[in-house]
């Protein structure tokens, strides 16, 4: 009785989402608009105070904001601010799990014992999975990707270790100063361009052609730093959690 | 009718159904798997609808580490549970 309430309750639900979006009475007047008013336009064409040009790969130079990624020139140049506010949520939920979790003063040692194929595969693939976890942050404003999924990709390369090695034990003390020394940095950077361009992480360096490894200014510095702080804060956080599994 | 849309059809079916699957079985470990695979088809449908930054994000996040931390969790559950 129940699941025929929740089906029934899901496909009414579902109707109406469906009905709104494709017959067009709810936004019908969002069809209508010319897309060069729009801001995401200016976004796009990384303009918003001059009128906007078409943006070519590898010739464009000295843009608004030089990455090719314009996910990217959106989330770290023209919002940037949204994301010093998502790194400090992640930072806040690391610290509410180091307070429930984190007492524990011991040797990290594993329940089960790793046998040999997860030892030598962990080793393995360890530099690779860190390897490309700082390639998707480093080119985060040429291809897809960013901060926070090299972060996500080193905590992951960790996390093997952690599973693999009996004896490994990071120095959590290492990552808790990367952590707070690169969101210190960041905040620095903001304040930086505060001073020198008029409002908080504008960006203060010459943003380069379109398409270079080093160009778009400061976008490239922010990835790395929120990179490196995502994969700490993450790394915590997985410590913790293996915590409960620890012989006493 | 060309190949992608099929795979577009066969990806968010089988997105409905590992769904399903997820939150009505039994066993909790089951659930869990069923969750990590339903975000590596999310990957798929993401990368269709031609969003890559949030494929990835969720590729790593979804089903790598939220899994681990989900089973972590639910291992240290498992002593609470022996006592009774």
């Amino acid at each position: 009785m129940k699941k025929i309430v929740a089906i029934l309750f899901l496909g009414i639900l579902g109707f109406f989402i469906f009905s709104g979006i494709y017959a067009n009475d709810a936004f019908g007047s969002f069809g209508k608009v010319n897309l060069n008013d729009r801001v995401s336009n200016k976004f796009i064409t990384k303009s918003v105070t001059n009128d906007n040009e078409i943006v070519e790969y590898n010739k464009s130079s000295n843009l608004e904001t030089g990455s090719s990624n314009y996910v990217t020139s959106i989330v770290v140049n023209y919002r940037s601010f949204d994301t010093l506010g998502e790194v400090t949520v992640l930072f806040v939920s690391s610290l509410g799990v180091a307070l429930l979790l984190g007492s524990f003063g011991g040797k990290l040692t594993l329940k089960y014992k790793a046998n040999f194929i997860l030892r030598v595969g962990a080793k393995t693939v360890f530099p690779l999975i860190a390897l490309i976890g700082i390639y998707i942050f480093t080119h985060g404003h040429l291809t897809p990707g960013g901060g926070f999924p090299g972060g996500s990709m080193i905590a992951s390369a960790v996390l093997l270790l952690y599973l693999s090695d009996e004896n490994f034990r990071a120095k959590m003390s290492s990552f808790k100063l990367t952590e707070s020394l690169m969101g210190s940095l960041y905040v620095l950077v903001g304040i930086f361009g505060l001073f020198t361009a008029g409002y908080f992480l504008s960006n203060f360096l010459n943003t380069g052609v379109v398409g270079n490894l080093f160009s778009a200014g400061i976008v490239p510095i922010v990835y790395v730093l929120v990179g490196l702080k995502v994969g700490s804060e993450l790394t915590g956080i997985i410590t913790d959690f293996l915590k409960e599994e620890v012989n006493e | 009718m060309k190949i992608i849309n099929i795979v577009e059809i066969v990806t968010s079916l089988l997105l409905l159904i590992l769904a399903i699957l997820a939150v009505s079985s039994k066993k909790m470990i089951n659930s869990i798997i069923y969750l990590s695979f339903l975000s590596m088809l999310a990957v798929v449908s993401f990368v269709i609808m031609r969003s890559p930054d949030v494929a990835i994000t969720e590729a790593v996040i979804g089903s790598g580490l939220v899994t681990a931390v989900f089973l972590f969790t639910l291992l240290s559950m498992k002593k609470v549970g022996d006592k009774k």
